[in-house]
């Protein structure tokens, strides 16, 4: 099958067209303003130099920031209505208590808090009255509110009083798109219920940018389905995707990381990601990025749903040296290197300019940077080193060597080796973000908590991995692909009865029957 | 006699402060962090006071919560049960409270008592019963001067309230436990009423005022780009005992106890020597193969390397960076009876308690 696999970052749009595990083509275009007009050009010149037959290309895979941007510069984010089921419990602190002034203003939260919930054990917390929630989804109705979100005390263990909950709120407002904070975050309600909220502020939006790819691919007449990448490093379908744009955050130094393991053919391995402007560097554990254990904010909101466990910092190709060049980044010229370094005939010294002078990058014209001063040039390129060693030294796990992949337009900066460590520069390490994009699998995770009193250890998890499998085959994944990436469970202090929270990952090849080729 | 108003902003001090102290247990600060702050949001700053502001016939009560962290990051913290179990043990002792104190300077009840405090137009007494965390309800510096947590109420969101009268601190610590578990594993609780003579005697005098100076120092360190670990313990008159990364971890579940052991692999100045780092709830011992670093009751804070941000027990993982800081504890739990309570071997652990100072010079 041929699968496209295009990746938004903040300076460079990347596209790849590959044929099975070959790489037929790569470019990279600068990321517009707009965001869609340089995914539109970069999947037409990456299908026109690939030169394949738009019929044969069987999926596009596209990894997008359109809704991270839009979090964090609090644009296009709709009024969300959110009903929280935990009465009599959870008054003290209602939905957005700990968002920060300008959240609060972007997103117009009407909140009611509801009847409900369930104990750590499984028994109701408060009785569930489809009354009231009737008359808050009419209040909603009369606020002219589409967008809702439902939060539940321990809906991670238990989603059953959300799902209902979404359904007397259809029967309000049938065309309601409803989000379940079951179906996006982990234990801790106000974490879980901010990601909630977040992705159905990111509701119209959704909508758009989904239908604006799908006219985008039609306008290009390419009529496979089309995927958005998550930031776990698998796959959603357009219409899921529409559904839960919150899921796309973070994806693009995902994307890096599963690119870098399909062509290096490492699974694990510390991935440095440098680009014009920044660093990741992120750690890939059985082919996926390792996940942060810690709550992560989103647009300055804590949510607690999957993300990577990356370190970034400002380095990158176009990085600025200052005079003295004792200082290196965070500022960068950014996409204009290309003008602005002293190697391509520009005026600013970066941290290009420093690897040509060096000798550990061949590129532009090395005798623009003859005259710059050779010790400084040393000094400056050991800083460096050494900024992307102590990245590395951070991300590491155990005394054990880790191979050390290196891709992304950056990658160029580095030598063969750095300090005691070896270093991969897999090929097309260009579009390492796009290969790993066309390249994504299918997940299905279970989150809960089980007490090993009534259910053994080995039985609560074969439950769990069941679960998580019957997830991924219903996101597309191939049942007779699902491997398990992710087992944990760790016991919850002070409770008795042995209470255990149980987390289980699978994932699969997407099921590809039906596609074309 | 000093009132120092505590706003919004210097909660997030307290905070910070209350994790080192609560030396990996304790529960998250974070929510009852977001309580107290919503709290002076509506009815302006706590007046945090000290002790010389009251009269010695003056009652003070601890409110608190008792349970399961997990759980109460799902049921979150409120103001209305803490106040009927504050008003349930006041009908009970025929008088109301002139002031409220924290329980525990370490971990979310150093904070939960702000809300209540401030709600109730109440000061808040600038001291707590032990000057860190521990896990059970007997184990202050209260019980050592014989003053018992009883009578001790208890309440849940529900509307229930109850009222302990027990014959002594096992009886305590079973009913309230059980208790805790059918009000859903998190309960609110008013105890340790005491006159503030009794208070003078047996509270730890400036521990949420050094709470707040401590994350102050570190929140000053980030803004300063100075090392956080070196500042904090500089802040806390600590030693850092130990730095390195996570190589192993052990855990299990033990009744109610999360008990456990890191490994950590030294750098830096500790390169190529290995210590442990042994936990039940809270960090009780730290030690290398062949030497003790610190145990109970003097305290062990983990911290990021980095940034300094504290670690708990439950968030301790495989590769995590830390700095392990010895922090001496209060004199009064330096005696032998107070060893009897919460020394080494009180959680099972063979060594002999030696203040975290007298190690240190050992090395």
């Amino acid at each position: 099958m041929i699968r496209v696999g295009i990746d938004v970052g903040g300076t460079n749009t990347d596209a790849v067209v590959m044929r099975g595990r070959e790489v037929l083509y790569g470019l990279k275009t600068a990321t517009t303003a707009d965001v869609m007009s340089g995914v539109v050009k970069a999947l037409r010149d990456v299908i026109a130099g690939a030169d394949v037959a738009k019929t044969s290309i069987g999926a596009v895979m596209i990894g997008t920031t359109h809704f991270t941007n839009a979090l964090v510069e609090r644009r296009r984010l709709a009024t969300v209505g959110i009903i929280r089921l935990g009465l009599p419990a959870t008054r003290g602190l209602p939905p957005s208590s700990d968002w920060p002034e300008d959240m609060i203003a972007a997103v117009k939260l009407q909140w009611r808090l509801a009847q409900g919930g369930y104990e750590y054990d499984g028994r109701n917390l408060g009785q569930m009255n489809p009354e009231e929630i009737r008359g808050y989804a009419r209040e909603f109705a009369e606020a002219g509110l589409r967008d809702i979100a439902i939060s539940c005390v321990f809906s991670n263990l238990n989603d059953e009083q959300e799902v209902a909950a979404a359904a007397l709120v259809r029967e309000v407002i049938p065309d309601a798109r409803i989000t379940l904070s079951s179906q996006i975050g982990r234990l801790g309600l106000l974490e879980r219920e901010n990601a909630a909220i977040l992705n159905a502020c990111l509701g119209p939006l959704g909508l758009e940018v989904i239908d604006a790819f799908r006219q985008a691919l039609a306008d290009s007449g390419i009529a496979a389905p089309f995927y958005l990448t998550q930031n776990d490093g698998t796959l959603m379908a357009a219409e899921q995707a529409a559904r839960f744009p919150i899921l796309t955050v973070a994806s693009g130094p995902t994307n890096s990381m599963r690119g870098a393991a399909f062509l290096s053919g490492l699974k694990d391995a510390i991935v440095i990601d440098i680009g014009g402007t920044t660093t990741d560097v992120g750690v890939l554990q059985a082919g996926f990025p390792r996940q942060a254990g810690v709550a992560v904010e989103v647009g300055g909101v804590r949510t607690n749903f999957r993300m990577p466990d990356v370190h970034s910092m400002g380095l990158g190709g176009g990085s600025r040296v200052s005079m003295d060049m004792k200082l290196l980044g965070p500022q960068s010229v950014g996409y204009a290197i290309h003008t602005e370094a002293l190697v391509f005939g520009g005026k600013t010294v970066t941290a290009t300019d420093i690897a040509v002078a060096v000798g550990a990058a061949t590129l532009g014209d090395p005798r623009k940077v003859a005259h710059l001063n050779a010790d400084g040039v040393r000094h400056c390129y050991e800083r460096l080193e050494k900024m992307v060693y102590g990245a590395v030294e951070r991300m590491r796990t155990s005394a054990d060597v880790l191979p050390v992949i290196v891709v992304g337009g950056g990658s160029i900066l580095l030598r063969d080796r750095l300090n005691d460590m070896p270093i991969t520069i897999p090929p097309h390490f260009g579009c390492a973000n796009a290969v790993g994009a066309a390249m994504a699998q299918v997940s299905g995770e279970v989150d809960r908590v089980v007490r090993l009193d009534d259910t053994p250890r080995d039985e609560a998890i074969a439950q769990a991995r069941a679960a998580a499998e019957q997830k991924a085959v219903e996101a597309g994944a191939k049942a007779d692909t699902l491997t398990v990436i992710d087992i944990e469970d760790v016991p919850l202090a002070y409770i008795s009865g042995n209470a255990t929270r149980i987390r289980v990952r699978v994932v699969g090849d997407l099921d590809e029957s039906g596609f074309a080729e | 006699m000093t009132t120092t108003l505590i706003d919004v902003k210097d909660l997030d001090a307290i905070a910070i402060g209350a994790a080192i102290y609560g030396t990996g247990g304790g529960g998250d600060p974070h929510i009852g962090k977001l309580l107290a702050q919503r709290s002076i949001r509506q009815h302006g700053p706590t007046r945090l006071i000290t002790l010389d502001e009251l009269d010695d016939d003056d009652l003070v009560i601890s409110v608190a919560m008792i349970g399961a962290p997990a759980v109460m990051l799902e049921r979150l913290a409120e103001t209305s049960p803490l106040i009927a179990a504050l008003r349930t043990l006041e009908a009970k002792l025929g008088r109301k409270a002139a002031a409220l104190f924290s329980a525990e300077v370490g971990g979310l009840n150093s904070v939960i008592p702000f809300s209540v405090a401030t709600e109730l137009g109440l000061p808040l007494v600038d001291a707590d019963t032990m000057g860190r965390a521990f896990p059970q309800l007997d184990m202050t510096l209260c019980t050592l001067q014989g003053i018992s947590a009883m009578p001790l109420s208890m309440a849940d969101e529900k509307g229930n309230t109850l009222l302990l009268n027990t014959v002594d601190n096992v009886h305590t610590e079973r009913f309230a436990r059980s208790i805790t578990m059918d009000m859903g594993g998190a309960a609110y609780s008013a105890l340790y009423s005491m006159t503030v003579a009794q208070a003078k005697r047996c509270l730890v005098l400036g521990s949420i005022t050094m709470t707040r100076r401590v994350g102050q120092a570190l929140l000053d360190a980030r803004t300063r780009h100075l090392d956080p670990v070196a500042e904090l313990v500089r802040a806390t008159s600590g030693f850092c005992l130990f730095k390195g990364k996570v190589t192993d971890l052990q855990r299990k579940i033990d009744g109610r106890w999360s008990k456990g052991m890191a490994s950590i692999g030294g750098l830096d100045e500790f390169e190529g020597q290995s210590a442990e780092l042994l936990y039940q709830n809270e960090f009780l011992m730290a030690r290398t193969a062949d030497r003790v670093l610190c145990t109970t009751p003097d305290l062990i804070a983990t911290v990021d390397m980095e940034t300094g941000e504290p670690i708990t027990a439950e968030q301790v993982r495989y590769g995590l960076r830390v700095a392990v800081l010895g922090l001496p504890c209060v004199p009064e739990w330096r005696t032998a009876t107070a060893i009897g309570l919460v020394g080494p071997h009180c959680f099972g652990y063979e060594v002999d308690y030696k203040p975290v100072e007298q190690l240190a010079l050992d090395r």
